[in-house]
């Protein structure tokens, strides 16, 4: 067991190292929504600044100038008010923000993440499950699945169904542009498009527990031809993601280290989404009556439960819900 | 006039007109009436004035408080999760004698209160029990409509409708508990004190309080009785 | 018999806290030995502990918002080097011991160290500025004070038996929830807030109902000094805000008591409904902090250029105007939650908004200085330290305001970034140059100019370079929270970032200092007139420290400036009024209603969140007497005799013309 910590331990510094060597964040966008995403933060970074280096450049001057001890500052107790200045001084902020409220309508529109990136048919779908800890990608085209590991084709729009298992999460690879929450009981969407073959580091943005900072993917984006061979690939492989064995992948651990699923129930994101596969579980103790639990890493040998069933979950969408 | 001399100050505080004393003086006790205007020329109000404006302020914020579990209760009243609705479990005929009893307790505070305003203590005790009394009844039959629907599995944990609904009813049960608790102590107060400023203060806030618990009373009974029940 | 309580609460086996707690148990062993050798205590008891004094209800609130500062600096400390260490290895805190940290400082930082800080400043000036002599409700003004002090211990309990929450400082469900924080840490976070949150409510309507029904003579609303009117607003803030957190926490408390399903995941909870109503409060806290310390930096930059506060009916308005719009605002703090392109917009276009109201008082603040004398003492630094930087705040703020550009800010190092750069530079650089500003009115002596000055050169540069590189590393996309650190790219900011702790920690070392240097040399930098600053409005007109009656004779107020104005006459050679006769005043009585009933707010609030019911009952009950004995007393007042009052005005009035004669002469 402790073996199998320590190498997953080193699986994911590897990860880490090799991650590190391409992020540069949300500046360095690697696709038309991250794009998107910067130009509209430069552009309101832009017009603010036109407004703010002067006002703080005048007001270092004016305390300047006006120290008690330079004697050709002329005292002038009398100005505290101008209706002139008054009017400049409510009328500057409300340009400026009447200017930025254009940019925050437009950009709020364009880069709507419900808005699809071309038409809707072309789209690839990924589903995103936020579990605790770790992220579970479903490709239903190819009805394989993926853990910690997201696979992109390249230039294709993607779509994005999201959902969580237990607490709130978010999804964010940085280079790609706008993030997400994903919540259990809830489906969120999200449009995103990577443009050129490469590695891209994602994350969840949003704290969720003891296991969060494990909660980090590679996001491998491939050229269609390889994505898609990737797929099939994937499909000769022997472990199965049904209700049973997504029941003990939605058991808490930490630190886990990628791998992938052949087969995939299908219907099965639709069924958490819907409750059919009721929220997972949290610990069992905290301090307080008996000691803590430290989630352990995710047992390996859940990779290769054989197939049980390959009838479809049928979401009940009158019930439950 | 000080505090002390209790028996000599009667008349003098409880109304919005006491500034024929000096107020600056003492700056607290006494004070100058007409502090509507915002322009402060009579300096710091009265303290009926400050102790009555203050408990306003209170009561607007627990009227904020409940309407936060009023959004609470809009959002989750259709989240029965296979649960029964409002619509099985109100019964009217119990809410509309709560809501009787309640309205009349309003009524008889209100006579207690101008009881004490003529000083006859008498009057005022039997009001004030009558309020106090209709009060409990209100509860009992609250008490009553809970434990009948816990009893019918329909309780707080069974789905977020319910949850929501208790916490707001309840919520309101609370503070008409509270205010009997208040109402007792004070009594007792007034009986052995007398008609003193501070007392005659606190009845005066007792009475804003209750008629406060009438109108949120009056929004859980339209919003959520009348419109659970016919939904 | 002790609920959950039994020895495994003890984190015997984490040293960290538990080393922390033994410091802090002998620390407040030695202080307590300390005061019983010197026989303090029945000084204390009665000159503070049951004081219903306006002035050391204010003190007593900055002292507890200074320790907890210190307490909550340290957590933060520990983060930084943490995060760093992890860069390396595995750093030394277990991930559940630093979510633990997080959670505690920023709960610390805005609820025990800002809002008393904020709350002290305001007990101790209004009813000073307002020309009053106490607050309208005194006995509750203790109450208040002691249920903060009341959550405080609450959540400095949590280090030593069991946990606290680990869920952040806004306890996001369904994480809050049973099911997925089955520990006492939430229940601790929910009592201390509770109470201290009760306490924080009745300072609101406290102050509310002094502002607007007390005020000296002549004081109209527009000649209220612009302290009070931020405070005005701000205390309008938490009567309107704090019910709704209040009512959240409750909902949030009975899912995880009595196990209703208002936030949790089954049973058709809604989880999304926790983060509207706790950002529905969340946001108006916000401007609950920082508007005091907008008001009282406006009375800075008036004092120190010796000119009258610029366009004051406009700051006004941009004040009520930031109160009342930033209600509408509070879904900016999830514009990544899914809500349509429409909602997100016009939340974002409201928050911008807000902009417009802070940008005019900046501009105000400008031309406050312009035409001016200004004098560059240590309140003044902070309040040109806080003018520039805060804009560069605001600016980072507006921008996660837009929409499109928060979808890839949410939850950054940069949202940490902008959020420290305005609660830094806007409460914390206010609460020091309040501190400096009004510590000789408090005490009677000035606080020594050149450490403050060194606290403020080091503070300011250590922030600098804490939170320019947190910027950065979150363009990169570091999202806030991360226990260790996986990507090596982030390095080099968090390595700046540690620097820049560092040279905080100088900041705060001067601070300290400055406080033991000037009690040392109390004498030298003795404040006698009571005007140390050449101040403009009533709170100056008194002695230092004034008497426990503020103000002999109420003064009557003509103008913005009353103060200002009768130094004016003075000047101009018109012999101040001086009253013929005396006469008694009447104060409150001191009362022990607030400490003990926040002795038994405390005992409720352990016996809940460790489900000892006897024990809270007890406390119940408790309480109940408590109230009861307070409501039986016969006598709420007591009289200072007149030949005291006289004494005390006599003295002022002289010290004030020999200063007047001084001034003279040397002109």
């Amino acid at each position: 067991m402790r073996a199998k910590q320590a190498l997953c331990r080193t699986t994911c510094v590897t990860a880490a190292a090799v991650l590190s060597g391409c992020t540069n964040g949300v500046l360095d966008p690697q696709g038309p929504v991250g794009a998107g995403n910067r130009q509209i933060l430069l552009n309101s970074l832009a017009v603010m600044l036109v407004i703010v280096v002067p006002t703080i450049i005048g007001a270092l001057w004016f305390a300047w100038w006006f120290r008690a001890s330079n004697p050709r500052a002329r005292y002038d107790p009398g100005f505290t008010y101008s209706g002139r200045i008054e009017l400049i001084v409510w009328s500057i902020p409300t340009l400026t923000i009447l200017f930025l409220g254009g940019l925050i309508y437009y950009g709020s529109h364009e880069l709507d993440p419900r808005k699809p990136l071309g038409p809707p048919d072309q789209a690839v779908e990924v589903q995103v499950i936020a579990l605790d800890w770790k992220w579970l990608f479903i490709y239903p085209r190819h009805q394989v699945a993926s853990v910690n590991e997201l696979y992109l084709p390249a230039g294709q729009p993607v779509r994005f169904r999201l959902t969580s298992a237990s607490v709130m999460n978010v999804f964010f690879v940085p280079q790609l542009g706008t993030m997400i929450y994903a919540m259990n009981g809830m489906e969120s969407e999200l449009n995103l498009q990577a443009d050129k073959p490469g590695e891209l580091y994602g994350q969840g943005a949003h704290y969720s527990g003891a296991g969060f900072p494990g909660m980090n993917f590679r996001v491998h984006v491939l050229p269609q031809v390889e994505f898609d061979r990737w797929a099939t690939r994937q499909r000769s492989g022997e472990a199965v993601l049904n209700a049973e064995t997504y029941a003990q992948l939605a058991e808490q651990s930490q630190d886990v280290a990628a791998y992938s699923y052949a087969r995939v129930q299908p219907g099965l994101f639709d069924a958490v989404v819907h409750q059919i596969l009721p929220p997972s579980r949290g610990p069992d103790e905290g301090r307080g009556g008996s000691p803590d639990i430290h989630p352990q890493p995710l047992d390996a040998n859940i990779c290769t439960v054989p197939v049980q069933t390959s009838q479809t979950m049928r979401p009940d969408l009158d019930g439950g819900g | 006039m000080s505090a002390s001399s209790a028996s000599g100050t009667l008349a003098s505080d409880i109304s919005a007109r006491s500034g024929a004393h000096d107020p600056y003086r003492i700056g607290r006790h006494g004070g100058h009436g007409h502090a509507g205007t915002g322009q402060a020329e009579g300096g710091p109000a009265s303290r009926y004035v400050t102790v009555t404006y203050g408990f306003w302020i209170f009561l607007l914020s627990d009227i904020i408080s409940f309407s936060a579990f009023f959004a609470g209760y809009a959002v989750l009243s259709g989240a029965t999760a296979g649960g029964p609705t409002g619509r099985e479990l109100f019964d009217l005929s119990r809410v509309a004698l709560q809501t009787g009893l309640l309205l009349a307790s309003s009524f008889t505070c209100g006579l207690g209160s101008l009881a004490s305003h003529r000083r006859d203590m008498v009057w005022t005790q039997i009001w004030l029990l009558a309020t106090g009394l209709l009060g409990v009844g209100f509860l009992v039959l609250e008490a009553q409509e809970f434990v009948a629907m816990v009893a019918d599995g329909a309780g707080p944990s069974r789905s977020a409708f319910l949850s929501s609904f208790f916490a707001l009813v309840g919520c309101h049960g609370l503070h008409v508990g509270l205010g009997l608790l208040w109402l007792g102590t004070m009594m007792a107060q007034l009986l052995v004190k007398g008609f003193r400023d501070d007392i005659l203060r606190r009845l005066h806030c007792f009475n804003l309080f209750w008629h406060a618990l009438d109108i949120v009373w009056i929004a859980i009974f339209s919003l959520v009785y009348l419109l659970g029940a016919s939904s | 018999m002790l609920g959950k309580l039994d020895w495994s609460a003890i984190p015997i086996e984490e040293p960290i806290p538990l080393f922390a707690a033994l410091v802090v148990f002998l620390g407040m062993v030695g202080v307590l030995g300390w005061i019983t050798s010197r026989g303090w205590w029945p000084y204390l008891w009665r000159e503070w502990i049951t004081s219903v004094d306006h002035k050391r209800i204010g003190v007593m609130y900055i002292v507890l918002a200074a320790l907890m500062l210190l307490r909550g600096f340290v957590d933060a400390i520990m983060m930084r080097t943490h995060q760093t260490a992890t860069l390396f290895g595995e750093g030394y805190l277990p991930p559940d011991h630093y979510d633990q940290i997080f959670s505690a400082h920023g709960t610390i930082m805005i609820f025990f160290a800002s809002m008393p800080f904020m709350i002290g400043l305001m007990n101790f000036v209004v009813p000073l500025q307002l020309g009053v002599r106490d607050v309208a409700f005194p006995t509750l003004n203790s109450v208040g004070f002691w249920l903060t002090a009341s959550g405080a211990l609450l959540v400095n309990m949590s280090l030593v038996i069991g946990e606290f929450a680990r869920t952040g400082w806004l306890p996001y469900a369904p994480l809050s929830e049973l099911e997925y924080s089955p520990g006492v840490g939430v229940d601790y976070y929910l009592w201390a807030i509770q109470i201290s949150g009760v306490g924080t409510l009745v300072t609101g309507v406290n102050l509310v109902t002094t502002i607007l029904k007390m005020r000296a003579p002549g004081m109209g609303y527009l000649r209220m000094p612009i302290f009070c009117w931020t405070s005005l607003a701000s205390c309008m803030l938490i009567v309107a805000a704090f019910p709704i957190l209040t009512a959240t926490l409750a909902m949030l408390t009975l899912d995880r008591y009595l196990d209703f399903h208002f936030f949790t995941n089954d049973g058709g909870g809604n989880p999304m409904m926790f983060v509207n109503l706790i950002w529905a409060w969340g946001h108006p806290e916000v401007y609950i902090l920082v508007l005091p310390a907008f008001g009282l930096f406006s009375e800075i930059f008036s004092t120190f250029s010796s000119k009258p506060l610029f366009g004051y009916r406009s700051m006004v308005a941009a004040t009520l105007f930031i109160c009342v719009v930033s209600f509408t605002v509070w879904l900016h703090h999830f514009f990544t939650m899914g809500a349509g392109a429409n909602v997100n917009a016009a939340f974002g276009i409201a928050t911008s908004v807000i902009a417009v109201g802070t940008g005019v008082k900046i501009y105000n603040w400008m031309f406050t200085m312009y035409g001016g004398r200004i004098r560059f003492d240590t309140p003044m630094l902070w309040a040109m330290g806080f003018i520039t930087t805060f804009t560069v705040g605001g600016m980072t703020g507006v921008l996660l305001a837009v929409p499109a550009a928060d979808f890839v800010l949410h939850n950054s190092m940069f949202l940490v970034a902008h959020f420290h750069n305005v609660i830094i530079s806007g409460v914390l650089f206010g609460a020091f140059a309040g501190f400096t500003f009004w510590f000789p009115k408090a005490f009677g002596f000035r606080l020594h100019e050149g450490w403050g000055k060194a606290a403020f050169w080091f503070t300011l540069a250590g922030f600098i370079l804490v939170f320019a590189p947190l910027y950065l590393v979150g363009l990169q996309g570091m999202t806030r929270r991360l226990q260790n650190i996986p990507v090596d790219g982030w390095a080099p900011s968090l390595f700046v970032a540690l620097a820049g702790v560092g040279v905080m920690i100088v900041g705060a070392a001067c601070q300290i200092v400055q406080l033991v240097v000037s009690i040392r040399r109390r004498d030298s930098l003795r404040d006698e007139t009571g005007d140390p600053w050449d101040g403009r409005s009533l709170e100056w007109s008194t002695p230092s420290p004034p008497p426990a009656f503020n103000f002999a004779r109420l003064p009557h107020v003509e103008d913005e400036e009353p103060y200002w104005s009768v130094k004016q006459r003075a000047i101009e050679g018109q012999p101040p009024e001086v009253p013929v006769s005396y006469e008694p005043i009447e104060m409150p009585k001191n009362s022990p209603t607030g400490f003990v009933s926040a002795f038994f707010a405390t005992l409720i609030g352990f016996a809940l969140i460790w489900h000892i019911w006897w024990l809270a009952l007890l406390g119940l009950a408790g309480a109940y007497a408590t109230f009861v004995v307070f409501a039986w007393r016969d006598e709420a007042e007591y009289e200072i005799p007149a030949a005291e009052v006289e004494r005390v005005d006599r003295a002022r009035l002289e010290t004030r013309q020999a200063w007047y004669r001084r001034r003279e002469e040397a002109a």
